[in-house]
């Protein structure tokens, strides 16, 4: 239940110069594929990013967007002459496309990283491998992200 | 109308309020709603979150505290056992204490240290701490003469409509588990895994705090942390999920 | 106060490929959210964690807010010899942490 006061908080706000308000982008689907893009140019320039040996794995059905389990797994010998160098994700919906970037190399017997990401909404995710070639693979995965049923709105 | 029909509409009206209950073999803890990969994370502790605050509150159990400057492990040693019967009657209050009260009142009255505040990390570490020594264990709260008029509190207290939204927590917990609400699908709410690491808060959280939530979302009053209404209804939750493993700290969506 | 957890078998075959489990405690603040006036509440994130083997670094993460809170990362390295494993998380507002463990490579 709001109290008077929160009511009086809530209402100065409101009345606060539009910059300090939340804003909404109009052009917010348009402005993040842009930005997935740039992206996807900073890491792999103009060369081609073919999909293949990359394997990105992600629950289809997500329990919570807030916390999803990710697995990317590349093929590769491991070797000096023949390895994945970086393993990189991105999103196409979240504020920021970039998740998380890995360097590895030789050492780590297998490329494979396993981590816990957000997601802001159902979307394509993706993963790109840059291997000691100079080559760029990618896989892609499609993750449903439904809300909780019950918002708490921040109580604790 | 006649009496005897009175008296039977009365007993109708009694039953129903039963009627919902799942039968015991029934029951499923909400690890088994879950998906196969948010299920991963709890079975391992070197990817369960909630394990981090497990290794805090060892270290708060160990460490000096207080006027008294006493540890916890000075006078206990394993809690095996514990959490898992806990709310527990208190004679000095004379009602049952959930196992952060219980907490509360030895670092109040034995380490002679200020209580620690609902839900702060603090408390949740010792709880998650003292939980995770029953992991496994069936849930056993103890009634009897002494327990039993709070454990029926707490009963109407689950059948009772109440809020905006007129619902109990039968209605979706008894009634309707398995079903689905806006793409979640409803669990029949055994608190098998408090402190849960919830991945909705990420972090770890009370059971006080989850049915704080439940209620705020069908629009009722919220009763504050520690009150007689939520420990009643807690101790119904147990004795409803008496015999299901424990399982903390738990992972859920 | 536990901030990080790393789980790395304690014995290893030499050549042999083990996995490392790593768990920091982090709320990973992405910098997105809003208070309930309103204003933004800053990033504050985990942005960089490193893995070193005896000194030569094996494996490093950069992390971004969509790193879900309490970030696990888990990868793998060759046990090549015994010794130290070292763990480096370092991020915003000056957070850096670090753990080692040992292993023992036959």
């Amino acid at each position: 239940m709001t109290t008077r006061r929160e009511f009086l908080v809530l209402a100065a706000a409101l009345a606060a110069p539009t910059a300090a308000r939340a804003q909404v982008d109009p052009n917010l689907a348009a402005n993040r594929k842009a930005a997935f893009q740039a992206a996807l140019k900073r890491i792999a320039g103009d060369a081609p990013v073919r999909k293949g040996r990359v394997k990105l794995v992600l629950p289809p059905l997500i329990d919570n967007g807030n916390s999803v389990p990710l697995t990317v797994s590349v093929e590769s010998p491991m070797t000096e002459a023949d390895h994945v160098k970086a393993i990189h994700v991105l999103t196409e919906k979240n504020p920021l496309p970039d998740v998380v970037s890995v360097a590895l190399g030789p050492r780590a017997g297998r490329a494979t990283l396993t981590t816990r990401v957000r997601l802001a909404d159902t979307q394509t995710v993706t993963a790109i491998a840059q291997t000691s070639d100079g080559a760029f693979w990618s896989d892609t995965a499609e993750v449903v992200v439904t809300l909780s049923a019950c918002l708490e709105e921040g109580l604790i | 109308m006649s009496l005897r029909l009175l008296l039977l509409a009365a007993c109708f009206a009694g039953a129903s309020a039963r009627a919902g209950e799942i039968p015991p073999d029934q029951r499923r803890s909400g690890y088994e709603t879950m998906s196969r990969e948010t299920r991963a994370i709890q079975d391992d502790d070197a990817t369960n979150p909630g394990m981090l605050s497990v290794l805090d509150g060892e270290a708060l159990w160990k460490r000096k505290a207080g006027a008294a400057d006493r540890a916890c492990a000075d006078c206990h040693k394993s809690m095996k056992g514990v959490a898992a019967r806990y709310p527990a009657f208190d004679p000095a209050r004379g009602r049952p204490v959930t196992l952060e009260q219980r907490i509360n009142g030895c670092i109040v009255e034995r380490q002679k240290a200020p209580a620690l505040a609902y839900e702060s990390k603090e408390l949740l570490a010792l709880t998650a701490y003292v939980a995770l020594q029953s992991r496994g264990l069936p849930i056993a709260p103890r009634i009897d003469a002494k327990t039993r008029p709070f454990l029926e509190a707490g009963r109407e207290a689950f059948h009772r409509r109440q809020g905006q939204l007129n619902l109990s927590c039968a209605l979706c917990h008894d009634d309707n588990w398995g079903r689905h609400l806006a793409g979640s699908p409803i669990p029949q709410g055994h608190p098998t895994g408090y402190p849960i690491y919830r991945l909705e808060w990420q972090s770890l959280g009370s059971l006080e705090r989850r049915l704080r939530n439940c209620l705020f979302g069908i629009r009722a009053q919220v009763p504050g942390f520690g009150s007689d209404e939520l420990v009643d209804l807690e101790l119904y939750l147990m004795w409803r999920a008496r015999g299901m493993k424990l399982e903390a700290p738990a992972v859920r969506p | 106060m536990a901030r990080a957890v790393v789980t790395v078998p304690p014995n290893a075959r030499r050549g042999e490929i083990v996995e490392i489990k790593t768990l920091a405690q982090h709320p990973m603040e992405t910098g997105f959210r809003r208070t309930q006036t309103g204003e933004l509440i800053p990033r504050d994130i985990i942005r960089t964690f490193r893995c070193s083997y005896n000194g030569t670094e094996v494996f490093r993460a950069e992390l971004h807010p969509a790193i879900a809170a309490n970030p696990l990362i888990a990868f793998t390295t060759v046990a090549t010899e015994s010794g130290t494993l070292s763990f480096e998380w370092a991020g915003d507002n000056g957070y850096t942490v670090t753990e080692i463990a040992a292993i023992k490579v036959e």
